[in-house]
């Protein structure tokens, strides 16, 4: 009567500490340049070396530029923290995709694509958005840089058991709904905090008809319901994904761990903590008004009556008025949530054919340079680039606008980034949330459009 | 800053906003340094409420309040939420708080304060929104947080509540211990785990 995080975590558990947390396992750890060097230093000045060397992957992806990455990066600040985490993979013996290595890319992308995260496992990263690998079937959760250098030290973290919950998703979604759309109503009804303290395990028939990006993204978003993290069990869509890749297992070594993978269920009689179900059916495509990512309502909806004024205000937006149909400086595709190949699948039908909006300044930037390089074997690459798309480098990018992607305060960007946080895309920017589609279709209108009246529009 | 607690008493800052996230706690353009340094990171604690564009201190938010000072803030319900930046507890330690008082903190937050011996401590929403009233009336009313007992009280009022600690992460506040001085200690058990893990990766 396990649930499937149960199982995961109770395999991973080395010992209970007494009145304490669980000293858990880490299979994986991934360091980006951002929330690792004071880690590292940390090891040095305790005179230690990392405990497990051949269990941590790390790539700069936060600060890169999305142009020229074959120079050097033009902010020395920028320049120093991403050299600075290949001058300590170098020193502590990890393995490192720089900038410019073919497997380089925003580390969450990386992590599914490259076959590093797999059913199973525990993976760990200072990065809230860590949630994401959750999706390969794993237990896989953010932490601050304390826990980085824990694990670094011990390839171990000290963790209370979070309660555990599930959240079911029956039915079909309709039209131009996607998983983005999912998660944006899953927050917008449970809030950004109705699942902190909480482990998810995301179940039904719409998640399990979700394509492995689909559940990424799925998983990402569930740190910003608060959840420590999102699962969903294995199956053959997964199994597909992982078949092959560069460091998923090979020959017998493959068939032994899909058999293992098989296990990986909540039990017909798991009792979890709190469960919660939903109806695809009653999901639209989503955005949001506000400055948390659950201040969403349906595209063609009115912002509540009740919404915050404070969020309102810095929006510039008023209580009751429609969304539809207001004028867009930017948009963003591209981040952790929907910087994956079937992203840009599903913008490039909705543009194909059609012109950017004059006047719109559009940032497409692939998650990694394999995204990149099966956008340019799909021929996406040509649709985009006839509708006046440019593609950029792989990156973070304008989801925090942490390098030169930042979007001007007061103007309004139409992003499928994870949060639209005050400041969070550049001081005072004002940020709207959406899924790929949604921002494909104001990417070519020039407004907020509802991407179910755009033909082509493909979910 | 490792530090051993035992009884902090002190006035309080308040900041009555719910859902404040580690972005406002300090926006992302600060986190590109190398550096642990505390004090850089305390200056720019809530930078964009703190600051107006051109630099000048915002003199409407409580940080350039005079009247309000101390150890302890005292914030809204879901402090804390969003990124996992432990730079937003680094800025909390630089600026000089010891204590937080909330009715909830997010999960990472939580934890990233206690890693950095600032004490996340959970009230209820009632005891927090008398507290809030109690500082608004009175800026110099002081609270005592008790760690070897787990209680909080607001002295003015004499309201007293007990706040969740586990045992171990108790032991580790009151003697400046961390969880690396811990885990380097587990090495045995953790070689033998290894050895015997039962899952296939």
């Amino acid at each position: 009567m396990n649930t499937l995080f149960d199982k995961i975590w109770d395999a991973h558990v080395v010992q209970h500490v007494e009145e304490g947390p669980d000293q858990l396992y880490v299979d994986r750890l991934y360091c980006h340049e951002v929330t690792s060097p004071q880690a590292f230093d940390g090891l040095r000045a305790r005179g230690l070396r990392c405990f497990r060397p051949d269990r941590i992957f790390c790539m700069p992806d936060h600060n890169t530029p999305t142009h020229d990455q074959d120079k050097p990066i033009a902010d020395p600040v920028s320049r120093k923290q991403v050299e600075t985490l290949a001058a300590n993979a170098a020193a502590f013996g990890l393995t490192h995709f720089g900038m410019m290595d073919p497997r380089n890319g925003i580390v969450h992308v990386v992590g599914p694509e490259r076959g590093l995260s797999l059913p199973g496992m525990t993976i760990v990263c200072g990065d809230s958005h860590t949630s994401t690998h959750g999706a390969m079937g794993a237990i896989a959760f953010g932490i601050g840089t304390s826990e980085v250098e824990m694990v670094m030290a011990s390839q171990c973290i000290l963790q209370p058991k979070p309660r555990s919950m599930r959240i079911c998703i029956e039915g079909t979604p309709g039209p131009g709904v996607t998983a983005k759309d999912l998660a944006l109503y899953l927050m917008q009804q449970l809030t950004t905090s109705g699942a902190t303290g909480y482990f998810v395990e995301y179940a039904g028939s719409a998640v399990r008809g979700l394509s492995m990006e689909g559940r990424l993204t799925l998983c990402n978003l569930s740190i910003e319901m608060g959840a420590r993290g999102g699962i969903v069990a294995p199956d053959e869509v997964t199994f597909a994904y992982l078949k092959d890749r560069e460091y998923a297992p090979k020959g017998a070594a493959w068939d032994k761990a899909v058999d293992f993978w098989r296990t990986l269920r909540s039990d017909e009689d798991a009792v979890f903590d709190r469960e919660v179900t939903f109806d695809a059916a009653d999901i639209a495509p989503m955005v949001t008004y506000g400055t948390n990512p659950g201040m969403g309502m349906p595209v063609d909806g009115r912002i509540p009556a009740d919404a915050a004024p404070k969020a309102l205000q810095y929006m510039g937006f008023r209580a009751g008025e429609p969304l539809l149909g207001k004028p867009v400086d930017y948009v963003f595709l591209g981040a952790c949530t929907n910087g994956r190949i079937e992203d840009f699948r599903a913008f490039a039908s909705v543009v194909r054919g059609r012109k950017k909006a004059p006047g719109v300044v559009a940032w497409l930037v692939p998650g990694s340079w394999e995204v990149q390089r099966q956008i340019v074997a799909e021929g996406l690459d040509q649709v985009l680039s006839d509708a006046g798309f440019e593609i950029r480098q792989p990156g973070c990018s304008a989801c925090l606008a942490m390098n030169d992607d930042k979007v001007p305060a007061g103007k309004y960007c139409l992003s499928t980034s994870n949060r639209n946080f005050e400041g969070r895309q550049g001081p005072g920017a004002r940020t709207l949330l959406a899924s790929p589609l949604t921002v494909a279709a104001a990417a070519v209108t020039g407004v907020i459009t509802d991407p179910r009246t755009i033909p082509s529009c493909r979910a | 800053m490792k530090q051993k607690f035992h009884i902090i008493e002190s006035t309080c800052v308040p900041l009555p906003l719910e859902n404040v996230d580690t972005d406002q706690i300090i926006p992302a353009r600060f986190l590109k340094t190398t550096t642990r340094d505390e004090g850089y990171f305390g200056e720019n604690l809530f930078r964009d409420w703190r600051f107006r564009a051109d630099g000048s201190p915002d003199t409407g938010f409580v940080l350039n309040d005079p009247r309000y000072q101390g150890e302890i803030l005292v914030a809204g319900r879901n402090f804390g939420c969003g990124s996992s930046r432990e730079h937003a507890a680094w800025a909390i330690a630089g600026y000089g708080f010891k204590v937080v008082i909330s009715s909830f903190f997010a999960d990472i937050h939580k934890q990233n304060e206690l890693n950095n011996f600032v004490l996340p401590v959970v009230v209820s929403e009632d005891f927090l929104q008398e507290l809030f009233a109690t500082i608004a009336a009175d800026p110099k009313a002081r609270v005592r947080v008790d760690v070897p007992a787990q209680t909080v009280t607001n002295l003015a009022t004499g309201r007293s509540e007990s706040f969740e600690l586990n045992a171990y992460k108790k032991y580790c506040l009151m003697n400046a211990l961390d969880d690396i001085d811990y885990l380097v200690l587990q090495k045995d058990k953790i070689e033998t785990y290894e050895k015997t893990q039962r899952h296939a990766v």
